[in-house]
């Protein structure tokens, strides 16, 4: 009977190091494959020249237009979902009655279990198009239908999040503010806020992670071509878009070009877990105030 | 008091701009769906269902996209649910308060935000290179089961810590062992918890595209998986292969395709939701 529980023990125990070996499955292999890509491509060239072409004749490995495209798509991304996200987890947690939130969240929740896929096909089929009636320059692959779709795909993640932070506040702290003379929007804004405002630095950067993250989206809207440009209205490539573009085609391992395609996910990776582990830092330190 | 405190300008404009901003979201799910719909519906039908894939749009069909995400499926929740399940149940009520307990933990929240497309790269070279699997469905399944792996442990936690430790002190009270008290009572009880984690873990790995098109999931598949070494493509990677073409009969069958995916994925959240409800309701502490 005892040797049967250290069995069990020691099963289970192997269960959660799956976990650790996934770790560092990823930082392995991810090191090991850009590690054997400097080898042949300088850091200096990499982190500074302003072309990525490891496809074509005339090979540059500059990291720097796929780092523009993430960050602009993420950029435009957050910019939608972060005020639509607040704005709602305020409105419902402060505002809105028991029947809305009720009726609210759970619809609210369908935009979060859209596969990205299908998002790709919104941005190019629909936004893009609709946003070409405003904006005649409007290339047909662009920055800102995948970033604004990404956008629209995060809020019910920065609203939910938000709203769990501001739940978290205690009722005592409002009724206070209310006793005072407050409105509801000064309690809001004044009290609540500040109040849940680590909880809803971790929401914004976590949905920063998940727009760095996002993959489909780009790949299908965005135009899989690597550009050093800030201008949302041309076809760029994100970082994930060029691993998927790489991905499609055929490209033989231990070339080169093979390894591009970790030396773009080491970088990833890199930004995700810095953004990670801010995140973690700050609901460790800051997290239980109220509870 | 509410209604004395709702008076202000601020506060009407800000309820506005809430009502506005919530109403747009489901404005534009409505939209979204409406679009899919109307592209789509026509197109679906038991023969589209049936079909193999075709260079021309009108005989093309997802036969072999939907029994590869059967495959993947299956497989995906064949390793997970024990994998995840058994993680967190160690997690919960084996660890002890350590370093490296606390490590565990940072490790399993830093993997949730883990890119898919990086545990695409990580099953390309683990599964399909150094295992030699190729790009097979066991070799796509297994990487998905590393990416929901954590959403998995963490509900399975979640559910678990719910359970209040009077019954487990009960449990050890009448002399059941550590494993016994969790195999009769603790897992019973938390069991309805840990399904819905599972199941809104497994239907986002049937909504996954990226990671297996990284592993070199197939985008053209004249032939029906037969066994799990087999190579494979699914739903949402078809749907990524219609949606990149230019023709207006591929977007089509993009849509058909997308309202297979959404209601393969809305009924698993759905069950989801249910089961949640149910087991809230019927254990009250």
């Amino acid at each position: 009977m005892k040797l049967k529980e250290k069995i069990i023990e020691k099963v289970l125990a192997f269960c959660a190091l799956v976990t650790v070996l996934t770790t560092l499955g990823i930082i392995l292999i991810l090191a090991v494959q850009a590690f054997a890509f400097f080898k042949d491509v300088s850091i200096v060239e990499f982190l500074t020249s302003t072309q990525w072409s490891p496809l074509f004749a005339q090979k540059h490995y500059g990291i720097l237009p796929l780092l523009a495209g993430t960050f602009l798509t993420t950029a435009i991304a957050i910019a939608v979902a972060l005020p639509v996200g607040l704005i709602i987890a305020i409105y419902l947690n402060e505002y809105a009655s028991q029947q809305i939130r009720k009726i609210t969240k759970p619809v609210l929740e369908i935009l979060a279990v859209v596969p990205t896929v299908v998002y790709g096909f919104f941005a190019l089929l629909i936004v893009t198009p609709f946003l070409k009636t405003f904006i005649p320059g409007l290339a047909g692959f662009n920055a800102l239908s995948p970033g604004i779709v990404m956008g629209i795909m995060i809020i019910p993640y920065v609203s939910s999040l938000s709203e769990d932070a501001l739940n978290a506040v205690p009722n005592s702290l409002r009724q206070a503010s209310f006793g005072m003379g407050a409105t509801k929007f000064q309690t809001a804004f004044k009290v609540m806020v500040p109040a849940a405002s680590s909880g809803i630095i971790v929401s914004a950067i976590l949905a920063i992670a998940r727009a760095i993250g996002e993959t489909m989206i780009v790949t299908i809207a965005a135009g899989l071509q690597p550009r050093f440009t800030l201008d949302p209205t041309v076809p760029i490539e994100t970082i994930t878009a060029y691993i998927m573009n790489v991905s499609m085609g055929d490209v033989a391992r231990g070339t080169t070009a093979y390894q591009t395609i970790f030396a773009a996910g080491f970088t990833l990776f890199i930004f995700i877990f810095i953004l990670n582990n801010i995140s973690y830092w700050i609901k460790s330190k800051y997290g239980l105030k109220y509870e | 008091m509410s209604k004395s405190n709702s008076g202000s300008i601020n506060d009407k404009i800000f309820k506005g701009l809430g009502i506005t901003a919530t109403v747009s979201c489901l404005l534009i799910l409505v939209v979204f769906l409406g679009f899919i719909l109307v592209q789509g519906l026509e197109r679906l039908s038991l023969e589209f269902l049936m079909s193999l894939p075709s260079r021309f749009a009108d005989e093309a069909g997802i036969y072999t996209a939907w029994v590869g995400t059967l495959w993947i499926f299956i497989i995906t929740t064949l390793v997970s649910f024990p994998l995840g399940v058994g993680a967190g149940i160690y997690l919960q009520e084996y660890g002890k308060k350590s370093m490296l307990n606390t490590l565990l933990e940072i490790n399993i929240a830093n993997l949730a935000g883990v890119p898919s497309v990086i545990y695409g790269l990580l099953g390309l070279e683990v599964f399909v290179r150094i295992m030699q699997m190729g790009n097979s469905i066991l070799a796509g399944a297994l990487t998905l089961s590393l990416l929901i792996l954590p959403v998995i442990i963490v509900s399975t936690r979640e559910a678990i810590r719910a359970v209040p430790s009077s019954v487990k002190d009960a449990s050890y009270a009448l002399g059941a062992s550590k494993w016994q008290t969790i195999w009769k009572q603790v897992l019973p009880a938390s069991f309805g918890g840990i399904l819905t984690g599972v199941i809104l873990a497994l239907s986002r790995a049937v909504g996954e595209t990226a990671p297996l098109v990284v592993i070199g999931a197939l985008v053209y598949v004249p032939f029906v998986p037969q066994g799990p070494l087999d190579e494979f493509t699914v739903l949402p990677i078809q749907i990524f292969n219609w949606v990149t073409r230019p023709q207006h009969e591929f977007i089509v069958n993009a849509a058909a395709a997308i309202i297979v995916l959404l209601l393969i994925t809305f009924a698993m959240n759905g069950i989801a939701v249910y089961l949640r409800n149910r087991w809230q309701k019927k254990i009250n502490w």
